[in-house]
């Protein structure tokens, strides 16, 4: 039982504050789940099933943040195209459930989702074959993103490209990738992408049931997740990791191949990210090209950042703010929203490096300044 | 009993089963040299930073290397640990070991650690983690993942914690040192890792007088168990730790023997000690 006792340890060592917030995670989610399904609706403590979906959304946006942070808080890869990683996990659980329409489309095709008939296509394309197993879809929820990862953290990192380089190359990596699936020939459904999902493991996906069921497993992943991180990141391997981010030429001359430490991180938050998308569409009943779009995978840095990077509670309070705003927000002025955004953006860079995780130490810090300006300092050229 | 016992001592979770660990390539040092430079040359943008140098350090010697700014004391450590190619020349360590083929991490593994020329510790880890990295264990993903320090590398530690004068600060951050006590956290870091060949540049650059005297001393203890190779600009420092000076000008080597030989020496007078003088 050495396992519980470090999970345990864990927990208490400072730093990521693990036991407070899956308490706090586990918590709401019970009290939220209890409130819609045992509550009358004419109940004042009654959570409707749009606020459950709407926290389980919340949630894999948490999954997908997490990732990002990992990466970009943790070891500096800052990463403008985890969408990607998001989008292909999403879309091998949309062809799951799109095979699970089964008979019940529009066109009522039992072997072909409605778009191929549609193209006028007359069997599965190869690479559809076996989604209809939920273990393989599972599976291929984990492989594709993962695989994509590791040959494209492998070709950048092993060649040293860092920096702006890199975050521009991922840029570049989830517009084409949005190109190719705005096409209809790709079989992805092409500008509609996949939807009209009927039910998810023989589940009906309309009800409040499987509603809670998905918002309560996306809480236990983003808690496993949580834990999970913490340990790698808590263990020697993260103590290079964050040693790669402050001196990676310093961390090679101690002997450690920092390609291959930033190639695994690399492959493991797109694997974060990844189920994070997974559980992201079947709550949202759709996923489309859209989601590749650069815009997205910006937005998930500007999450980050305002929660504040390299703290991974940081990274979950900024989603849950910022997509807390942008709902509010977006129901009041649409168009405005994306200069809210961007002027976020800019004021934490400026004024909150370390998001509203790090406001506390500032703070404290900025006391402790004044204190020491009192006295004289040599002047800085 | 017997048999739990045997199974313990199989599954210990501090040791690699032997056929896992990677065979060390032995260092052959039965000439005594440990370090051959030879013919070695590299140029930046048609500057020759680098001109047919030749260097044999001895196995366990205390070696300074002196020169002017650009004769090219740090672009040899570079070369050496990997850092930059050459475009001519060789560098074996030991007789069978070739450098130039090896990457950063295969030389620093090797036995051969860098302490630079400004004192790169890593500000964001304390004190006790930035040994805990430079340790000699396995730095593969894996076993840095599972890895847990064993009494004998907690020791080993606590030993160099005391050498480098920071039992107190162990657990406070890097970034919070002064400079001196980076730059001995820095020597701390290559002690911990028990290489074979130490390149130090500049190590007494910003110390106080005292803190000079105790890296001489130590620098000198060292010599011995350790081949050290030091660059260094402080001539009175140079002075107290050198049996034997290498004076580099111009990318290659001007005059090579003791103190006293390398400053009557007609060349260096003129070239280097004259700029003093």
């Amino acid at each position: 039982m050495n396992w519980l006792t470090q999970l345990f340890a864990a927990g208490r060592t400072p730093g990521n504050r693990v036991l407070p917030f899956v308490t706090v995670l586990f918590a709401v989610t019970a009290l939220a789940s209890m409130a819609n399904l045992l509550l009358p609706e004419t109940s004042p403590l009654h959570v409707s099933t749009y606020t459950i979906t709407l926290l389980g959304k919340y949630l894999s946006y948490a999954m997908l943040a997490l990732a990002v942070d990992v990466i970009w808080g943790y070891c500096g890869i800052l990463s403008l195209g985890h969408g990607a990683f998001f989008a292909l996990g999403g879309y091998a659980m949309g062809m799951y459930l799109m095979r699970q329409i089964g008979d019940r489309s529009v066109y009522g095709n039992p072997d072909l989702p409605d778009f191929m008939v549609f193209l006028n296509w007359d069997s599965l394309p190869w690479y559809w074959l076996g989604m209809d197993q939920f273990w393989f879809a599972m599976l291929m929820v984990l492989l594709v993103p993962g695989v994509l990862a590791f040959v494209f953290g492998w070709l950048a990192f092993r060649s040293r490209v860092t920096g702006v380089y890199l975050s521009i190359m991922t840029q570049a990596l989830t517009y084409a990738l949005m190109l190719a699936f705005f096409r209809n020939e790709m079989g992805f459904g092409g500008n509609n992408g996949l939807t009209d999902f009927k039910e998810i493991l023989g589940f009906d996906l309309q009800s409040d049931a499987t509603r809670v069921a998905l918002f309560a497993i996306t809480a236990l992943l983003l808690g496993l997740i949580y834990v999970v991180s913490h340990l790698i990141l808590k263990s020697r391997m993260g103590k290079v990791i964050v040693a790669i981010r402050d001196g990676e030429s310093r961390t090679r001359f101690l002997g450690y191949r920092t390609d291959r430490y930033k190639v695994w991180l690399f492959v493991y938050s797109a694997l974060i990210a990844a189920i994070a998308g997974a559980m992201y569409v079947p709550q949202v009943g759709i996923i489309n090209p859209g989601e590749f779009s650069p815009l997205n995978s910006i937005e998930v840095v500007v999450w980050v950042a305002v929660g504040g990077r390299g703290t991974l509670y940081g990274a979950v309070i900024g989603v849950l703010l910022v997509n807390y705003a942008k709902t509010r927000f977006t129901a009041i002025m649409p168009e405005g929203w994306l200069f809210a955004l961007g002027l976020l953006f800019v004021l934490v860079t400026l004024y909150l490096p370390k998001g509203l995780a790090g406001l506390w130490g500032q703070l404290t810090a900025g006391r402790q300044r004044k204190a020491d300006t009192a006295l004289p300092q040599e002047a800085h050229p | 009993m017997n048999a739990l016992d045997n199974a313990r001592e199989l599954m210990r979770p501090d040791r690699v089963w032997p056929f896992l660990v990677p065979p060390a390539p032995p260092i052959d040092v039965s000439k005594q040299v440990l370090l051959y430079v030879e013919g070695l040359s590299v140029s930046f943008d048609g500057f020759k930073a680098l001109n047919d140098l030749n260097l044999y350090i001895n196995d366990g010697e205390l070696r300074c290397l002196i020169g002017a700014n650009g004769a090219g004391k740090t672009t040899l450590m570079d070369v050496i640990t990997g850092k930059t190619q050459c475009d001519q020349g060789s560098v074996y360590f030991g007789q069978t070991l070739n450098l130039l083929e090896r990457s950063e991490p295969e030389i620093a593994q090797l036995g051969i650690g860098r302490k630079f020329q400004k004192p790169t510790v890593f500000e964001a880890h304390t004190v006790l983690d930035n040994l805990e990295m430079s340790l000699k264990t396995a730095k593969g993903i894996w076993q840095t993942l599972m890895a847990r320090l064993s009494p004998g590398e907690m020791d080993r530690i606590d030993h160099v914690l005391g050498i480098i004068g920071l039992k107190a600060q162990r657990f406070r951050l890097a970034g919070a040192l002064s400079h001196g006590q980076k730059q001995w956290l820095e020597i701390g870091m290559l002690l911990v890792a028990e290489p074979r060949l130490l390149l130090i540049d500049e190590p007494v650059a910003g110390m106080t007088a005292e803190e000079t005297e105790r890296t001489a001393e130590l620098l000198t203890s060292l010599a011995g168990e350790h081949t050290v190779v030091v660059v260094e600009h402080d001539m009175e420092f140079v002075r107290s730790i050198a049996r034997t000076v290498t004076v580099l000008h111009q990318g290659s080597v001007l005059a090579e023997g003791t103190m006293e030989q390398v400053q009557n020496n007609r060349d260096v007078i003129e070239v280097y000690l004259g700029e003093d003088a």
